[in-house]
């Protein structure tokens, strides 16, 4: 059986624009790794003598510690920094942060921005591997990929199952991710929320829309709930917390209705109580856990294949084998 | 005064007096003398031989940005208006979103001043309908009417309460100025930085709806017919908006409305891959908006060709598709797009755009020019249909590169700009 | 080398073995990814057979500890790691390999052996030895050493993957095992 083995070029943007063999290789490559962080020594020297910036202009801790470990455990150098008390807080643009970095000699950048597109824009800009870890309200490729090891890891494939993006869609790079992911490795996706969360076109896209939690109950296979930002309340989108859990947040007493048990995903950090109840998080069908652990086993992977050296010498990966 | 200078042998195209015909024009002391056949030409004329050219009334462009004062490296009043004459315009209409806002006579005289000096398209200010462009209290209109404004508008900053909006063309008609109006509800509009739709959806950028702009055109429509005021709707890019001007006019509704040559040739498409140098507001709409752009312009409902010419410098426009600002620089490019894409592709004939590029904007803002009756302004813009050249913003006189037609192929363009009777811009035809 | 002949080598390499370390009590086989894998699943065998006991084995991919890994292009796919039952804390820890060449594999094995844990003792295990060293390794047990000229490959046909035992010299080409 042939292994999926696809470049995935210089950098890693977001999921809309790779192949399924693409995502499979991240996927497949993602399971060794996952044994390393198993170890006593917890360190593999793939990546040493590489230097790394983890570039994060928008508060962020699971996914830039997650990062971290990835790039630690691969034994690369990183760098954090962050908006506040750099110089991108001195008004300095993000192309010449990038520009500066670059010119220290850097090999890889991890970039989470506020503004959509931004991963793609600094990947434009400069030679080094550029990872998007979340851009505005485009992509966070690294969390849909760790969505969906999880979900393969418990079913044992992707494609037919039925996944259905639980909240504030209109905003979440998560959801797109995992919406482009998911339909490329075939399988059904569904978003569930109020309208108000909900962008213009999104059905266009592909994916069923439901507007009640129930419906989406009956249909799924897997509930990736997403964090509701609280701000949302304030800027007039919904009434109140506690009529967003009324209408939909995902309890136990919904579940019981579903036809079958339904896996539980959550990026996390979680709002308890508001788009999902500690009885489904503390539950047996949740994967929230298991999400972080694959988190740091996906960007190992995505690290891995990125680093890689001229992406049209696959002959001499070959040859190379025999060391 | 400069030499008589008589353009010789032209093909003379005048929607104002309904003329397409070859013909003589001779102006003298800065104004159109004569248009006839074998005039002759008066002791010390220069002449123009213009057999196998196009010969318009010097074209107007009634939005655009020339950034001064407060942004001089985007553009000065200078750079701008020699960007006009390039492009073949002999006056342009200034907007007074400056730093700081051109909201007094002061201000005013500032604009008209620079233009003067400048010595290329004539420069037109507008002034602002509020204090700053608050959107609070009237600005001194009158005075600025006084001063030389031609119209106000607080173009840039939507006009939000609507109390305000009804009072300026109240006021307004005093001075006989149009109030010229940004229609956009920021309300609707919330964070949006595209077209609301499934592009927008797929980028994971934040979309305005149609409607933000629909519902400021029926509101001004509206309180231009409680008013009596004259309304000037700015760059309109909705398929429901250039019905309800439409419908507007038929009522005898005192309005008038621009199309850009972006909403008449591109649609939401073009951010795909978050091309900054398609973002501006409005933004570039859906396919069947275009068309109904298309139509509106074509007949008549939307009366003026303008580019919203709106330079930004290039640091300001590499950013992340958010974070940038909004508009394009059009004063260039806008006459060989619509003659390639407009008449060339047979949307309109060449007399139609040229009406939308003279007549019609002179007689929204009640400008001299526009035709070529004897007696008018000396402002001819001479065209040559058969040039065919590749936009290369690089070339741009214009300060600002910020254009997404870089590379465009376009047929035909203008090589004499005469402005008073005075060559102000001419190809280079070596 | 035909299907008796490794058969036979493996037996005599499994003696060797529990020979060497003075009985099969303690041993623990690292098969490298992927054809030493196969080759440590014969040799476990055999010592299980002829001492009836249970050999711990495990086996490791060394792509993430190989030296050129920045110069090749695309990522090679990685192979599973496992370790034995037990660990490898003291414990005898055998490496096994098909062919042993230039020994960079095996610089590479032992580095990852060491991130593991700390073996009593290592030795190395190869079916063929081709000579060729580049680094100063040596086996401890040998199926065979051969000979070949610089422009022949050795190749290792393993029943699993190959459908057959047997070893070959062959022209060497871009082939070569992975």
């Amino acid at each position: 059986m042939k292994q999926p083995n696809a470049s995935l070029g210089k950098d890693l943007v977001g999921l809309e624009t790779l192949s399924a063999e693409q995502i499979l290789t991240v996927l497949n490559t993602a399971e060794p790794f996952k044994e390393i962080s198993e170890r006593r020594i917890k360190k593999v020297p793939v990546l040493r003598g590489k230097t790394i910036v983890n570039l994060f202009f928008e508060a962020s801790t699971r996914t830039l510690v997650s990062f971290e470990f990835a790039e630690k455990r691969l034994s690369a150098d990183t760098v954090n920094i962050s908006s506040s008390g750099s110089s991108v807080a001195k008004g300095e643009t993000l192309v010449d942060t990038a520009r500066n970095l670059e010119a220290m000699r850097i090999d890889m950048v991890v970039v989470r921005h506020g503004s959509s597109g931004a991963a793609k824009f600094l990947a434009e800009r400069i030679p080094s591997n550029v990872i998007n870890a979340g851009d505005g309200s485009h992509e966070h490729p690294t969390q849909a990929l760790l969505d969906m090891l999880t979900i393969r890891d418990h079913f044992g494939k992707i494609e037919g199952l039925k996944v259905c993006l639980v909240g504030d869609i209109l905003h979440s790079r998560v959801a797109r991710s995992n919406i482009f992911g998911l339909l490329t490795l075939g399988a059904e996706v569904a978003v569930c929320g109020p309208k108000t969360l909900l962008p213009l076109g999104i059905a266009e896209l592909g994916v069923t829309v439901f507007s009640r939690i129930e419906e989406a109950v009956q249909w799924a296979d897997v509930l990736n709930v997403l964090r509701l930002q609280l701000e949302r309340m304030e800027a007039g989108y919904l009434p109140s917390l506690r009529e967003y859990n009324q209408v939909w947040g995902v309890s136990q007493a919904r579940l019981d209705q579903a036809p079958k048990d339904l896996l539980i995903l959550h990026p996390g950090p979680m709002n308890r109580g508001v788009e999902i109840d500690s009885d489904v998080a503390d539950g047996p069908h949740a994967m929230i856990l298991q999400q972080v652990t694959n988190g740091v086993a996906v960007r190992m992977a995505v690290l891995y294949l990125l680093s890689g050296g001229a992406p049209d010498t696959a002959e001499a990966a070959k040859e190379g084998a025999e060391v | 005064m400069s030499r008589p200078l008589l353009i010789r042998g032209g093909r003379v195209v005048d929607p104002s007096q309904s003329v397409d015909d070859l013909r003589d024009v001779l102006v003298v002391d800065g104004v159109v003398a004569q248009i006839g056949n074998g005039i002759d030409p008066p002791e010390g004329a220069r002449e123009i031989d213009a057999r196998g050219l196009v010969v318009t009334p010097g074209l107007i462009d009634v939005h655009v940005h020339l950034r001064e004062p407060g942004g001089e490296h985007r553009e000065t009043i200078a750079t701008g208006a020699k960007a006009a004459a390039a492009g073949g315009f002999t006056a342009v209409c200034a907007m007074p979103n400056t730093d700081p806002v051109v909201d007094d006579p002061a201000g005013v005289g500032f604009v008209i001043a620079q233009g003067a000096a400048a010595g290329a398209a004539r420069v037109y200010p507008l002034g602002a309908i509020s204090v700053g462009q608050e959107g609070k209290q009237l600005a001194a209109i009158g005075e600025m009417f006084e001063a030389g404004a031609v119209g106000i508008t607080d173009d840039g900053n939507p006009v939000m309460d609507s109390g305000l909006m009804r009072r300026a063309l109240d006021y307004a008609q005093a001075f006989g100025i149009p109030v010229a109006d940004h229609p956009e509800d920021l309300g609707l509009s919330g964070a949006g930085v595209m077209n609301e739709g499934v592009v927008a959806t797929r980028l994971g950028l934040h979309g305005k709806p149609n409607a933000s702009e629909d519902v400021h055109i029926v509101r001004d429509l509206m309180l231009a017919d409680l008013t009596g005021g004259r309304i000037h709707l700015q760059h309109v890019s909705t398929a429901y908006g250039v019905e309800a001007i439409r419908r507007a006019k038929t009522r005898g509704v005192r309005v008038t409305a621009e199309a850009t040559p972006h909403h008449l040739l591109l649609t939401e498409e073009r951010v795909e891959g978050f091309d900054t140098d398609a973002k501006m507001n409005p933004p570039l709409r859906a396919s069947v908006d275009r068309e109904a752009v298309r139509e509106g312009l074509a007949d008549g409902t939307l009366d003026v060709f303008a580019s919203d010419h709106a330079p930004h410098h290039y640091d300001e426009k590499e950013q992340a598709f958010a974070d940038a600002p909004n508009g394009i620089v059009g004063l260039e490019t806008a006459l060989g797009l619509g003659l390639t894409y407009l008449v060339g592709e047979g949307l309109i004939d060449l007399a139609t755009l040229i009406q939308r590029m003279s007549v019609g904007p002179a007689e929204a803002f009640g400008l001299p020019g526009g035709t070529l009756v004897p007696g008018s302004a000396g402002d001819v813009t001479i065209i040559n249909l058969d040039e065919a050249w590749t936009v290369d913003r690089d070339g741009f006189l214009s300060k600002s590169r910020n254009t997404p037609f870089h590379g465009w192929d376009l047929k035909g363009r203008a090589c004499y700009t005469i402005v008073g009777g005075a060559v102000v811009w001419e190809a280079d035809r070596s | 080398m035909d299907e008796q002949a490794v058969h036979r080598a493996v037996a005599r390499m499994a003696r060797e073995l529990v020979e060497q370390n003075e009985g099969p009590e303690n041993l623990a086989l690292l098969g490298i990814h992927r054809r030493g894998v196969q080759i440590a699943d014969l040799i476990r065998s055999e010592i299980e057979r002829a001492e009836d006991v249970t050999v711990p084995s495990g086996s490791l991919d060394i792509t993430l500890y190989r030296d050129d890994l920045m110069a090749i292009g695309p990522r090679p796919v990685i192979g599973a790691t496992v370790l034995p039952e037990g660990g490898v804390d003291e414990t005898a820890v055998v490496i096994v390999d098909d062919v042993l060449f230039t020994g960079r594999t095996v610089r590479a094995a032992l580095n990852e052996l060491m991130d593991w844990g700390r073996p009593s003792r290592v030795s190395l295990c190869v079916l063929v030895d081709r000579g060729g060293r580049e680094f100063p390794i040596q086996p401890n047990v040998v199926g065979r050493v051969i000979t070949v000229l610089p422009h022949q490959a050795v190749e290792v046909s393993v029943a699993d993957l190959d459908g057959r035992w047997g070893v070959d010299i062959v022209p060497f080409s871009s082939e070569a095992e992975a």
